[in-house]
């Protein structure tokens, strides 16, 4: 017989805490932002004040990662389980590993400038995980419970962080080679022309998103291969065409789609980026829509 | 059109067309847009439902959107998979493939057997590019030839240079993913054909046995040979379910299914005792048994006026919603003087609504109630059109007891009796039983499929992450040139130059 106890009151408190971290993030996000503008506008003479701005919104974002890391181990504990077997979970364990993967990265420079967007990205995730996916913690279904929950779910969510960095990237990508941007005629443009030229030279963007695209491809190759292991023990069958397999599917396709782009003529950088913003505009449809208005036998978003 | 408009192509043959063909459905190009298109190509399938997933869904879409449906069934938008489309696309990506995959793998094991290239005359135009003045008394170019060497590079020495390579896994990686691909493709398709899977419903203490009139339903391989099924027996122990008493919110959630089943096969005729559970299934010799569902099989005796029993036994009812309201189907064609027909409704926690109707409000079994509308007249089993046993088809029945006729729906607590209308005879709810769906699936592709997928990962890994490099060492009088060249992404060739020419310079 299972003794399987929950802790209502310590997953409320989760959520407080989690809370509490979007508060703080949204002041990272503030300051980030700030930041930006200085290092657009200023002269030399000023450099110290913008290192500053940008060293208190990584100080900023970082504490705001540790709470939600608070947050996220307290559901784990209410629920007596991993913290990632429902939408809400899924959600708040992917910010969490997000941001993760951003400070291991931000060793590279070109990856700090991104704190802006890749906060602002967290802050929509939070936002929504709160407020439109929110489930009370809840027993684990006979079907989840596998060791493979742990591996396949968890590399699924640092695919899809690496997929995030590398979207962050395209879109500097793109905003900074935009024909409207270059040839800005308004003030605002030309103002924000002056932001996107903080940003590293779009080949180096280019560059980095391809990195981490790759690495979030092999990691997206092998959700895959342990999602079809998966299925064979708990649904008899390492393939049949679920909803979220072909998902899964129709990702991995594009993203090797973007690969091959990397290496045709005539294909690589605006076509290749916008490529790979399309496969990550199918990994956020696949994590939002098709877990909650798709039938299938992936049905844990717990709504 | 005129003449002079006329473009004049020169002919270049049948032989000249295919080659043309062929060419340009192995370019890079095709490759990419046909994996594109099969990205698209893949997403009706998880619009509309698909016969192979979800085949109680096209029958609902059917009934819903009939002419719709007519249109979309002609382009096999619910076979999307097996379709003529789906299909033409991915057979034109392999061949793709293939046909680009060939070629390189030749120039490839040419590469591996060539010695590094020349020494280009102008070294300052390669994308990395140092030079700096030779340590005193020492050979450069030997200096970075023992460096090299050291880190695996193939070297050729020419005259005042060197030139080495390295990485050429990133090749092998590559050309190890696309055939391992295609070795996907042929382990999901010959597997598949000598697959089947078959379904069976046991309810506790009965028996299924391997053969083609053991499964309930059966979906076989097109190579499948039943003579394959292997001898083996099966019988349904018992089966428990736990229910969550304890958490305020999370009262009756299922915790865990468990089915205890004893294997016979001709070696083994005692038989050994397994335990099934999601996630857990029973691999035996030839298939594997999965637990897919669950539901109660109330035991029932009818008997007639007479006390003679014309029905008895265990009755799988299907479960309806999460606190497991059920719906059994009773038939009774003999022994009584009219054919009988039962529609049951089975609430292991029974509670009564404001209605009079009842409901279940805890799916484990703590206050079981049955209630049953009773109706008579021809069952329609005698035309000998196979029918379903979980329905019942009143057209021909007259409803002789339940809501809306002038007798009360029988309501028959465990254990109790209650009287047929009609003086026809009396229902006894004798027990609770537990039946469990099993299927029961046997894959010999699936060995290989995992295989060629892992092979197929191992590669790309390799092929992404290891850096193609060239490396030329040059003697320039007192100084020295060093360069080297990456075929794509190479994060670190930079530093790499920087420190072997730090490392020469240091002697």
């Amino acid at each position: 017989m299972n003794s399987l106890v929950l802790n209502e009151e310590l997953s409320q408190l989760s959520l407080l805490v989690i809370y509490a971290a979007m508060a703080i993030f949204t002041l990272a996000f503030f300051v980030s932002g700030y930041h930006l503008s200085q290092a657009a506008s200023t002269k030399d003479k000023n450099l110290k004040t913008v290192s500053v701005l940008e060293r208190v919104a990584l100080a900023l974002a970082l504490l705001g990662t540790l709470i939600l890391a608070a947050g996220v181990i307290m559901r784990g504990i209410a629920a007596a389980r991993v913290p990632w077997a429902n939408l809400f979970e899924y959600s708040i364990t992917g910010a969490l590993i997000l941001m993760i993967i951003f400070f291991i990265s931000i060793r590279a420079k070109e990856v700090r400038i991104l704190a802006t967007f890749v906060v602002g990205f967290v802050l929509l995730v939070l936002g929504t995980a709160v407020s439109i996916f929110y489930v009370q913690v809840a027993s684990l279904m006979p079907a989840l419970q596998s060791y493979w929950l742990v591996i396949h779910v968890m590399v699924a969510l640092l695919a899809s962080g690496f997929f995030s960095l590398a979207a962050a990237l395209s879109v500097a990508y793109l905003l900074k080679t935009a024909n409207w941007v270059e040839k800005g005629k308004t003030k605002g443009i030309r103002n924000f022309k002056k932001v996107m030229e903080v940003f590293p030279t779009k080949e180096k963007l280019e560059q980095l998103a391809y990195r981490f695209n790759i690495v979030g491809f092999i990691l997206w190759s092998f959700t895959l291969i342990a999602g079809a292991i998966w299925a064979e023990r708990a649904w008899h069958r390492y393939w049949g065409w679920d909803t979220k397999e072909v998902w899964t599917f129709i990702i991995w396709t594009i993203y090797a789609g973007y690969l091959h782009a990397n290496a045709t003529r005539g294909w690589s950088g605006k076509r290749a980026v916008w490529l790979g913003l399309i496969g990550f505009a199918a990994v956020v449809f696949n994590f939002t829509f098709v877990n909650m208005f798709f039938k299938g036998l992936h049905v844990y978003s717990g709504l | 059109m005129s003449s002079s408009q006329r473009y004049e192509s020169p002919d270049i043959g049948l032989t000249g067309w295919a080659r043309w063909i062929w060419r340009q459905l192995t370019s890079m190009r095709t490759a990419l847009l046909l994996l594109l298109l099969l990205a698209a190509a893949a997403v009706p399938g998880s619009i509309y439902p698909q016969r192979s997933a979800d085949p109680n869904g096209v029958v609902q879409y059917f009934r819903n959107n009939p002419d719709l449906a007519e249109i979309l069934d002609v382009f096999q938008l619910f076979d999307v998979y097996t379709s003529v489309w789906f299909s033409a696309i991915y057979i034109l990506l392999f061949a793709s493939l293939v046909g680009c995959v060939l070629p390189r793998t030749q120039i490839h094991f040419d590469a591996l057997r060539a010695e590094p290239v020349q020494t280009p005359t102008n070294l300052s135009r390669m994308p990395v590019y140092e030079s700096t003045a030779s340590p005193k008394g020492l050979d450069p170019v030997e200096l970075g030839k023992n460096i090299l060497s050291k880190q695996r590079y193939r070297i050729a020495q020419r005259g005042d240079s060197i030139s080495a390579e390295k990485g050429y896994m990133r090749e092998t990686g590559n050309l190890v993913f696309h055939f391992s691909l295609v070795g996907v493709l042929l382990a999901v398709g010959i597997g598949g054909g000598f697959s089947f899977s078959g379904q069976r419903v046991l309810a506790e203490g009965d028996t299924f046995v391997n053969n083609l009139a053991g499964f309930d339903s059966l979906s076989p391989g097109t190579f499948f040979n039943p003579e394959t099924l292997a001898p083996l027996s099966l019988t349904l122990e018992n089966f428990e379910v736990d229910y969550d008493f304890l958490n305020k919110t999370n009262i009756g959630a299922p915790l865990d299914f468990r089915a205890t089943v004893t294997v016979r096969t001709p070696a083994d005729q005692k038989g050994t005792t397994h335990l099934v559970r999601v996630n857990q299934p029973l691999d035996a010799t030839g298939a594997s048994v999965y637990l897919t569902g669950h539901g109660y099989a109330p035991e029932i005796t009818i008997r007639d006026a007479n006390g003679d029993i014309s029905y008895s036994g265990a009755t799988v009812f299907l479960p309806q919603d999460s606190k497991m309201t059920s719906i059994g189907i009773i038939k009774v064609p003999d022994n009584l003087p009219e054919q009988l027909g039962i529609v049951a409704f089975f609430y292991p926690t029974a509670s009564e609504l404001e209605s009079g109707a009842f409901t279940s409000i805890f799916p484990g079994v703590i206050d079981p109630l049955l209630s049953m509308n009773v109706y008579t007249g021809d069952l329609g089993l005698d035309s000998g059109i196979p029918l379903n046993v979980f329905a019942l088809d009143t057209d021909r029945l007259t409803q002789v007891a339940g809501r809306g006729t002038e007798n009360p729906g029988l309501e028959i607590k465990l254990g109790e009796t209650a009287d047929l209308p009609n003086a026809l005879g009396t229902v006894t709810f004798d027990g609770i039983k537990r039946f469990a769906s099993l299927d029961i699936a046997y894959n010999p592709g699936q060995f290989w499929v995992l295989l060629f997928s892992l092979l197929a990962l191992a590669g790309v890994i390799i092929s992404l992450t290891t850096p193609r490099r060239r490396v030329w060492v040059k003697k320039l009088g007192d100084s020295f040139e060093v360069a080297a060249l990456s075929k794509r992404d190479d994060p670190r060739l930079e530093e790499f130059v920087r420190e072997l020419t730090k490392a020469i310079r240091n002697g």
